[in-house]
């Protein structure tokens, strides 16, 4: 019988239009003729705290390209003059007097009892900071020369908002330097687990049978493995040898591929569940094939599901790259990132007396709610229809 | 009930069967090996006292053989060059970074990590119920929303990011150590009264810590659960007939609820013992998260083997006794096949 309908392609090519045949009422029109991804995204909206937080994750993201340009210091800047130097604050008033944006700069001395430079603020002359201007060279995307910034330290003052590090690093550069890193990793290691995820699970839940099985039992015995102590002992299997960037490769994909078993999971069950619903039976019966079942009446239906549940595990990726370069094991300088960063803090004596160092945390935290407060905004979304 | 057993027992040692063997294909990735290293060092400095003794370690655990014969010798299915020991004999190596046999290596660490993971379990148990049925049965009041805020909160932190704030401020403000399990000066001691005081009031904090994220995860999803079970009519009807609020809750939605809550330890103890490895890095806790770190860094692969499988293990029974403790909760389970 299948044969034979399906020698008879009763599927019109031309595009269907169901007002045609029963009018709806004006009232809801735009509703029942909305697409799906755009009911998805009005139901969204209504999700006030899932929106902010995509836009600051949106803020983030497009901040990666311009790192250069936003950060006043290059990230390999050595300010020898001002080692651990504490943050100095940007001010607007002085005396009572507006004056913009400036800060008020740091004298130095060398306390011999303790071994320690002390800065002490020098109230007397205020430095107003400069808007769009030129100070570090840099190479923009690797092509252009330049060395225009949108905020720059004051003509022979310094500006460190966040302090310095050990070497008189700009601490609040790295860490804009360091989201291009974090930010990214995310996106490169979900990218990975979510292409397994959709093969093996697609492949589980479609051909089921032994191969479904075997992938079942491999989901299992992956998912009842403690993550961490995998990634440190992977991640301690890459050659001392490998450039940052093969090293950077190697640890995202690292992370994703331990990372995919969810995802299978989430795409086996949907699609052996999608398989029973009556618009595929009724899409079978009209002869559809395989291939547009498929594309047409499953993938659009779960892929909503899976984008939600990917972008609740682009968290743990960040965090896992952290976690990794935090213990000496993931990322190594040059290359910066938030983890890099906070190796430094590792040392407890040094937080003590500098805990600005702990500052690129603050980051962390901050995306890591907010992809978890977006995930949990498109998955309620995620089916519009309900 | 006896055949859901056996049944379980035989899929958790293929489980741990496959996970040995996954774990020693990860400690023979990095190119070279702890001895080989070390021989080339000495053959440099030109000890040949210490170069014998390292061939001899060599030849010991059969080093030189191909890599599928050293894992049969490792998990001890095969004779090595002195009979069967291995994993399976309990014979658990050599560590070639401290000169020692694992098993004195690891020592008290195995029984901290365990007691570690478990306090966070417990933890996990003790905050999350009481907090979840407050939730349920007062949705939408203050509480409900202070207690879903600090779940959210608590589901995002970082546990080590935590540890290490914890760990500036509690020095900061109220001069504690929290480092460490017990006071420096019981290291080494034996077990004596003080020392496990001393083990309690330091294990507060790595629990909380650890145990932090399950509870907001463990809260809400024991929050939803009981919502959807208060709607049902058998509750209201046993209401209706009279029954105490507190009776009719505990005796019927609370046990339906907590259902997936056993089931939940399962998906739960592999991102305790994560958690359990990176708190116990950033606080120094004596348990197997430091000396694992320092073995994979030094290729002192029997150690690190060893320590892997262990936390597999640790996680792998977890899950074998929430299914039995499911299995034994709820009939349905056992009496619809193995899932």
């Amino acid at each position: 019988m299948n044969t034979l309908l399906r020698t008879r392609h009763y599927v019109d090519p031309s595009p269907f239009d169901p007002g045609t045949t029963e009018p709806i009422g004006t009232e809801n029109e735009d509703f029942y003729r909305a697409s799906s991804w755009q009911l998805i995204w009005w139901k969204f909206r209504r999700h006030k705290v899932a929106l902010a937080a995509a836009f600051v994750l949106l803020a983030f993201y497009l901040m990666v390209p311009f790192v250069e340009v936003i950060a006043p210091y290059n990230q390999t800047k050595r300010n020898g003059d001002f080692l651990y130097a504490p943050p100095q604050g940007i001010h607007l008033m002085h005396e009572g007097r507006f004056v913009g944006p400036f800060v008020y700069p740091y004298k130095y001395s060398f306390d011999i009892e303790t071994f320690r430079r002390v800065y002490t603020v020098d109230t007397s002359q205020p430095q107003p900071i400069r808007f769009f201007c030129r100070a570090d060279a840099y190479e923009f995307w690797g092509v252009w020369n330049t060395n225009v910034h949108l905020v720059c330290p004051p003509e022979n003052g310094t500006m460190f908002i966040l302090g310095t590090d050990r070497l008189g690093r700009d601490l609040f550069s790295r860490i804009i330097y360091g989201a291009r890193i974090s930010l990214t990793i995310g996106l490169i290691g979900i990218a990975v687990s979510f292409t397994l995820g959709l093969f093996f699970g697609g492949l589980a839940g479609y051909l089921g049978g032994w191969v479904d099985h075997v992938i079942q039992r491999m989901i299992e015995i992956l998912r009842s493995l403690p993550e961490l102590p995998l990634w440190l002992a992977l991640s301690a299997a890459l050659p001392a040898n490998w450039s940052p960037i093969l090293v950077f490769f190697g640890i995202t994909i690292i992370l994703g591929l331990l990372d995919w078993p969810g995802l299978a999971r989430a795409v086996r069950s949907k699609l052996l569940s999608l398989r029973e619903e009556d618009f595929v039976k009724a899409a079978e019966l009209m002869g559809a094939s395989k291939q547009r079942v498929i594309a047409r009446h499953l993938i659009p239906n779960f892929m909503s599901h899976l984008i939600a549940s990917a972008t609740l595990s682009i968290p743990s990726m960040i965090l896992g790259e952290t976690a990794l370069s935090f213990l000496g094991l993931g990322l190594r300088p040059p290359v910066t990132s938030w983890g890099v960063l906070l190796n430094e803090a590792q040392n407890l004596a040094a937080v003590q007396l500098h805990p600005w160092l702990l500052f690129p945390m603050v980051p962390v935290i901050v995306v890591v709610l907010a992809f978890n407060f977006m995930g949990d905004g498109l998955r309620d979304a995620a089916d519009p229809y309900h | 009930m006896i055949s859901f057993l056996l049944r379980r027992l035989v899929t958790m040692a293929v489980t741990l069967f496959i996970i040995s063997a996954l774990v020693f294909f990860i400690i023979k990735l990095p190119p070279g090996d702890f001895l080989s290293n070390l021989i080339q060092e000495l053959r440099a400095q030109g000890d040949n006292a210490a170069i014998a003794k390292a061939e001899f370690l060599i030849k010991q655990y059969g080093l030189d053989r191909p890599a599928w014969e050293q894992y049969l010798i490792w998990i001890g299915a095969m004779p090595g060059p002195n009979g069967f020991s291995g994993l399976l004999q309990g014979d658990w190596g050599w560590s070639f970074e401290y000169d020692k046999p694992v098993v004195d290596v690891v020592g008290d660490a195995l029984w901290l990590t365990l007691l570690v993971n478990l306090a966070a379990v417990v933890f996990i148990h003790v905050v999350a119920i009481p907090i979840a049925i407050y939730s349920a049965t007062r949705q939408y009041s203050i509480g409900d929303y202070i207690a879903t805020f600090i779940g959210y909160i608590g589901l995002a932190t970082p546990s080590f990011l935590l540890a290490l704030i914890l760990l500036y401020y509690l020095n900061r403000w109220f001069g504690v150590s929290i480092g460490g399990l017990y006071d420096a000066k019981y290291a080494g001691e034996p077990w004596t009264w003080d020392k496990i005081r001393s083990l309690l009031s330091h294990l507060i904090v790595p629990t909380i810590v650890i145990g932090l994220a399950g509870t907001a995860s463990m809260i809400r999803r024991m929050r939803a659960n009981l919502l959807d079970e208060l709607g049902k009519q058998y509750y209201v009807t046993a209401k209706a007939k009279g029954l105490g609020p507190t009776k009719a809750l505990l005796k019927y939605p609370f046990r339906m609820s907590l259902n997936p809550f056993i089931a939940d330890i399962g998906n739960l103890l592999p991102h305790l013992v994560s958690g359990s490895v990176l708190v116990s890095l950033v606080l120094s806790l004596p348990t197997v998260g430091p000396i694992l770190l320092s073995a994979l860094k030094n290729q002192d692969q029997f150690l690190a083997g060893f320590i892997l499988m262990f936390v597999a293990l640790l996680t792998v029974v977890g899950m074998l006794i929430s299914d039995i403790l499911l299995a034994w909760i709820d009939p349905r389970i056992r009496m619809g096949g193995a899932r």
